[in-house]
């Protein structure tokens, strides 16, 4: 009865990770897919699911197009806001923690709108406050550009989880390492860069991780951003919504499996380190 | 220098990215072209049409929520109790499909409902724009945020608690609903605000996977902005986003009030 009970939860969970996995395999699957149609050899992706055949094609040209750009700014986007977005939110967790109660609470309280904000609201109001100073500066011929909104558009968005990373572990760690490094003859930016910041470190990195995750993933901000050039999230919409012509299954492949290896590499590594200190605690117990 | 001068950019970067842009919905809802005026913000509000989408938007975020909760309970539960190594390498199978951009899912799912499933159950007709495949790709795409939070909440749940009860003499399901569900009330609402809220804005599941049958509010509001925003109209898109951020307040604070209680009852 037991081991029944045991298979089953095994059996729900193998089920619930083939739900959540259906779509990627299934779109890996027909990136090999023959999708040339009629005499005219032409390439036409809106028929993802008529199996006709294996290629290699679609790798070919999955840089093609659009597609190629879109995911360059993609990252160009993601890696530049988030180490800005890194830089500003730690210099802000520094500053905050070493506020006084009540101006601390308000900038807190200002830094979570971000992040209980629907994304909608948060394209939409950045749309509006482009439009607005667009308005304005267009009277002496001057534009902000669709990178420079994306940009601070993303900056913005990421902030917030930067600051609420690394303000826990400036709790955790104590003011004297900051005096300290004052009484012995350290400058106050020398103090914070080699004795603060070190000790931070790790809430700065799971920040920026989280800062570049955001930036990534998102669709809906730069979705109202951008008017001009597209983000890969945009290209992707704008190529499947109202009947569009489809976007090509590769770029799945291309986007999924080094993101794959890359987060199953880490974590496999942090998993097999703390098996390894579990084993030691036994010994160590063993021996006591 | 002090250190709390660190905080200045930040905050001059806060008033103007995320102080101001908010202002500007309350702004354009009842400024039209330059002038002040209720008229367009009435029209929104007194228009039948809109009040009729954004009670099948929440009706439908109240499914949403239900299924990701009534799913992702036995997955958090189950991850919990099993050995913490295992469970580790399991949970972050469960993250990883977060990584790879939800509308690239989307639009697979699009492709697996209108043309894989039919062809395989031998179906006539496509299963997009039906209000169960938009209900079933929502519960896809937030399903790992319900999990992320109860199992966050469940694995560090006290187990000397658990061998107690047992010790006290309650069964296992006794347990269960008299200990560990009402511990992991913490979890259930950080889950349920971390679905139900973008639930209510998504427009994208709609758009693609709905036919455009199912439009919910974000998708009101998007059409609001993208088709009259070139015309500088942008009352009644925000308008209708007061509106979204008061169910949203509404929702939020319910949540965090039912929070509170539950902690109070259990230090009693």
């Amino acid at each position: 009865m037991k081991k029944l009970g045991r298979s089953l939860k095994y059996v729900y969970l193998g089920f619930m990770l083939l739900f959540l996995y259906l779509p990627i395999i299934y779109l890996i699957v027909f990136s090999f897919n023959d999708f040339t149609t009629g005499s005219g050899r032409r390439i036409s992706y809106s028929n993802l699911g008529k199996w006709n055949g294996c290629t290699l094609a679609n790798y070919g040209t999955v840089f093609s197009g659009d597609a190629g750009s879109s995911l360059l700014l993609t990252l160009e986007i993601a890696l530049v806001s988030s180490v800005i977005a890194t830089v500003i939110g730690t210099a802000a967790a520094i500053g905050i923690n070493s506020m006084r109660k009540r101006p601390r609470n308000v900038v807190v309280n200002v830094s979570q709108l971000p992040m209980v904000n629907p994304d909608l609201v948060t394209g939409i109001t950045f749309m509006m406050l482009f439009a607005f100073v667009n308005g304005l500066l267009s009277k002496i011929g001057f534009q902000i550009s669709d990178f420079a909104k994306l940009l601070i558009a993303h900056i913005s968005f990421s902030i917030p989880y930067v600051i609420f990373s690394v303000l826990p572990r400036l709790k955790q760690s104590s003011d004297l390492l900051y005096e300290a490094a004052l009484d012995l003859g350290c400058s106050p930016i020398q103090a914070l860069l080699k004795a603060v910041i070190p000790d931070i470190m790790p809430g700065i990195s799971s920040g920026f991780i989280m800062a570049l995750t955001m930036s990534l993933d998102d669709f809906v901000v730069s979705y109202f951003v951008a008017d001009r050039i597209q983000p890969l999230s945009v290209y992707i919409y704008s190529n499947t919504a109202h009947g569009a012509k489809g976007v090509n299954p590769a770029l799945a492949t291309i986007i999924f499996i080094p993101l794959v290896s890359m987060l199953l590499i880490v974590n496999l590594r942090r998993l097999a380190k703390e098996r390894e200190y579990e084993i030691q605690n036994k010994k160590v117990k063993m021996k006591k | 220098m002090k250190r709390k001068y660190f905080a200045y950019p930040y905050i001059v970067w806060m008033i103007l990215f995320i102080v101001v842009p908010m202002f500007f919905i309350f702004y354009y809802a009842f400024n039209v072209d330059g002038t002040w005026t209720f008229r367009k913000c009435w029209e929104t509000l007194t228009d039948g049409q809109k009040w009729r989408v954004l009670l099948m938007s929440v009706e439908i975020a109240f499914g949403t929520t239900a299924i990701c909760l009534l799913l992702g309970y036995p997955i958090a539960y189950i991850l919990s109790n099993m050995k913490k190594t295992v469970a580790g390498f399991i949970s972050v199978l469960f993250f990883v499909p977060m990584w790879m951009n939800f509308v690239l899912r989307t639009y697979a799912w699009r492709a697996i409902l209108e043309y894989a499933l039919p062809d395989m159950l031998g179906f006539k007709t496509t299963l997009t724009g039906t209000v169960g495949a938009v209900l079933m790709v929502l519960v896809y795409d937030f399903l790992p945020f319900m999990v992320m939070p109860l199992y966050n909440t469940l694995s560090k749940l006290d187990k000397s608690l658990l061998e107690a009860s047992r010790d006290l003499g309650a069964d296992g399901k006794k347990t269960f609903f008299r200990v560990v569900l009402p511990l992991s009330v913490p979890g259930i609402v950080s889950g349920v605000t971390m679905v139900f809220v973008p639930a209510i804005t998504a427009f994208t599941v709609p758009a693609l996977i709905g036919n455009g049958n199912y439009n919910l509010y974000g998708n009101e509001i998007e059409q609001a902005f993208k088709v009259l925003a070139g015309k500088g109209d942008y009352s009644i898109g925000s308008t209708m986003s007061i509106i979204l951020l008061i169910c949203v307040l509404i929702s939020t604070a319910v949540m965090n009030h039912f929070d509170n209680d539950k902690e109070g009852g259990s230090i009693l």
